[in-house]
């Protein structure tokens, strides 16, 4: 028990990573209302960002910034950083479109809730 | 010239997607002759880089002169040398038959941006096709999908908004799990080039990081392959989308996504960890089974024309999986050959929906009767596609399913083997259904004592009857000429097979 505490505790960052996920996609699930959806995607995206961002840490580890002759410094890795920001970008896009789309949704049917909107779409 | 062919591929029509959309501001008939004339050009590189990798070998690009791993490179071997020339081939046919099916079911104002979207979406999959990194992979594969999310939702029918957002919520889903599965192997191993992960994976293949990446990577693109219990987005956006889209999105899109598939099980963590470290096989074999017979069932219930094909879908997909669980040489290459083969066919297939509801305003089955009277070249098309879809010797169609039978028996799978002889039994079933209506059902005009057709209701429009005879045409002269095609498809499924 102490052993799987122990292994939880030393990489809890990964840990919060994965309970950020499912919150995340509880709220895609579960959530009726579809902007609380994309809210749920938009933490799902997130944490995989955290997650990305957490494994680059190096302990101890400064910005990979050019130094002076002479000085030494240990660098965190910044190729996850760089990765994440194009997935960042992707995500804001995704986001972008879904919420158009729901606009257009609630324009057409007046309602913006999961099951609303099956019973709307049923009736035409 | 030449050897900058493979970024020219992705970046002419990036440049060419942002001029169709200033110059559309302009005039919007500049459109559509640019993006044809990209399309054209892109389709004519890739035959291109076709021919020189058949003579060559691999042809490996380096942008901006970085060798990998630190920069990222473009591949190019027999495998996606021979993807590359079908999703161009479908996306040409799918751009000549675009024009008249937009005017109809696009409002006018958002033709430009269609076409913008349009060039995106192929320069998305061209993207996935070659590239050598496979982050880069992901990045092309989000181009694509938020391209395909758009393309979907700008049909006329407010129902397709409902699609899209439910195509977007799962899409990104699966994509997150792509990107999740990718910073597993890049904390593994420390690369993201797909020839140098391949070399030093073996090095961890007990790690769980691994296995999670592999189990992540895999469902992510079962969502956008559509393999069965995930396949809930894809019914609702084949149905909604405006015809061309479905095209689109039915042959390319979905064959892309099973390229990449491929390319991570078999080139990134090879067959000897698929096979034997995370024996997985006969999972995928099972699943693959269950959605040949679900999709096909399901296909037949439909009312829908362009529904049942979507179902249709589904099931055909199990078929190239199918060939991903044997994974031996003869099914691997029945299964690439279905990658041809099913683009090509069910590409015909929903341009002949795209007809009827370009025509008739309709395509439910009960809106159908007799209507081969009235467009007889459209009905033919279909039946011929629907031969190969069937599996008719010596359709296309024929030619991929005999060989995956003779994979699975020759892996000793006699059950699964049935299995697909059942698919093929069941496909009967709901092009079937088509037919009698099209062709042995009386017209509702007829019963009234009225023996002219509804008014409108004629053969359809040259430009986007031409792509549909031909890709018909094609069904049957590729499965007549399968043996210069296997020349292709033999050295793909060495490679394959030989790691990367």
């Amino acid at each position: 028990m102490e052993a799987v505490l122990e292994a939880f505790l030393s990489h809890y960052n990964y840990g919060m990573a994965i309970i950020l996920m499912m919150i995340g996609l509880y709220a895609l699930i579960a959530k009726q209302n579809l902007v609380k959806k994309l809210i749920g995607l938009n933490i799902f995206q997130t944490a995989i960002f955290l997650f990305y961002i957490s494994f680059a840490d190096v302990e101890g580890g400064i910005a990979p910034i050019y130094l002076p002759e002479g000085m030494e410094a240990i660098y965190v890795n910044p190729l996850p950083h760089v990765l994440i920001l194009t997935a960042i970008v992707v995500g804001v896009s995704v986001t972008a479109v879904g919420l158009s789309l729901i606009v257009r949704i609630y324009e057409e049917y007046g309602v913006i809730d999961e099951a609303g909107l099956l019973k709307m779409v049923k009736r035409r | 010239m030449i050897e900058h062919l493979p970024v020219l591929l992705v970046t002419v029509p990036i440049v060419a997607a942002l001029l169709i959309l200033l110059l559309g501001w302009h005039d919007s008939r500049f459109c559509y002759p640019l993006t044809l004339a990209t399309i054209l050009f892109q389709f004519a590189g890739g035959i291109a880089l076709l021919i020189e990798v058949m003579r060559e070998g691999t042809i490996h690009y380096y942008l901006g002169g970085w060798a990998p791993p630190l920069g990222i490179e473009f591949v190019i071997d027999t495998f996606n040398g021979y993807i590359l020339p079908i999703v161009l081939l479908l996306a040409l046919a799918t751009a000549v038959y675009a024009r008249r099916s937009v005017e109809k079911e696009i409002k006018p104002e958002k033709i430009v941006s269609f076409y913008v979207l349009f060039q995106l979406l192929v320069t998305g999959l061209v993207g996935m096709t070659i590239t050598g990194d496979i982050f880069n992979l992901y990045v092309f594969l989000e181009i694509s999908s938020i391209a395909a999310y758009t393309l979907i939702a700008s049909s006329r029918k407010p129902r397709a908004y409902v699609a899209a957002l439910n195509y977007l919520v799962l899409g990104s889903i699966a994509g997150g799990f792509v990107l999740l599965g990718i910073g597993n192997l890049y904390v593994a191993t420390g690369t993201l080039n797909m020839a140098d992960l391949a070399r030093l994976l073996p090095a961890s293949y007990g790690l769980a990081t691994v296995h999670t990446a592999f189990l992540l990577l895999v469902i992510g693109f079962s969502i956008k392959v559509a393999l069965f219990p995930l396949h809930l987005w894809l019914p609702d956006a084949y149905t909604e989308a405006p015809s061309a889209v479905t095209v689109l999105i039915s042959t390319v899109m979905a064959k892309v996504s099973v390229y990449a598939m491929f390319r991570v099980i078999f080139s990134v963590f090879t067959t000897a960890y698929f096979v034997e470290t995370v024996p997985v096989t006969e999972l995928i074999l099972f699943i693959a089974a269950v959605a040949i017979v679900a999709g096909a069932v399901l296909a037949i219930a439909q009312e829908d024309l362009k529904r049942m094909l979507a179902y249709s879908s589904v099931s055909q997909v199990g078929y190239i999986v199918f060939a991903l669980g044997v994974a031996n040489q003869i099914a691997l290459e029945g299964g690439l050959l279905h990658i041809l083969g099913h683009a090509v066919m069910k590409g015909c297939l929903f341009m002949v929906a795209g007809v009827i509801i370009y025509r008739l305003g309709t395509s439910s089955f009960s809106d159908l009767k007799g209507v081969a009277a009235t467009m007889p070249v459209t009905c033919a098309a279909f039946a011929l596609a629907g031969a190969s879809m069937i599996g008719v010797p010596p359709t296309i169609g024929f030619a991929s399913k005999y060989y995956l039978v003779l994979g699975a028996l020759e892996a000793g799978h006699w059950v699964y083997a049935a299995v697909l002889l059942a698919g093929s039994l069941l496909a009967v079933g709901y092009i079937w259904r088509f037919i009698e209506v099209a062709y042995f059902s009386a017209s509702s005009h007829h019963e009234g004592g009225d023996h002219h057709p509804a008014p409108g209701v004629r053969e359809a429009p040259l430009s986007m009857l031409v792509p549909m005879v031909i890709l018909s045409i094609l069904c049957l002269v590729l499965g007549i000429f399968v043996d210069p095609l296997m020349k292709i498809v033999a050295p793909a499924v060495s490679l394959l097979l030989g790691g990367a």
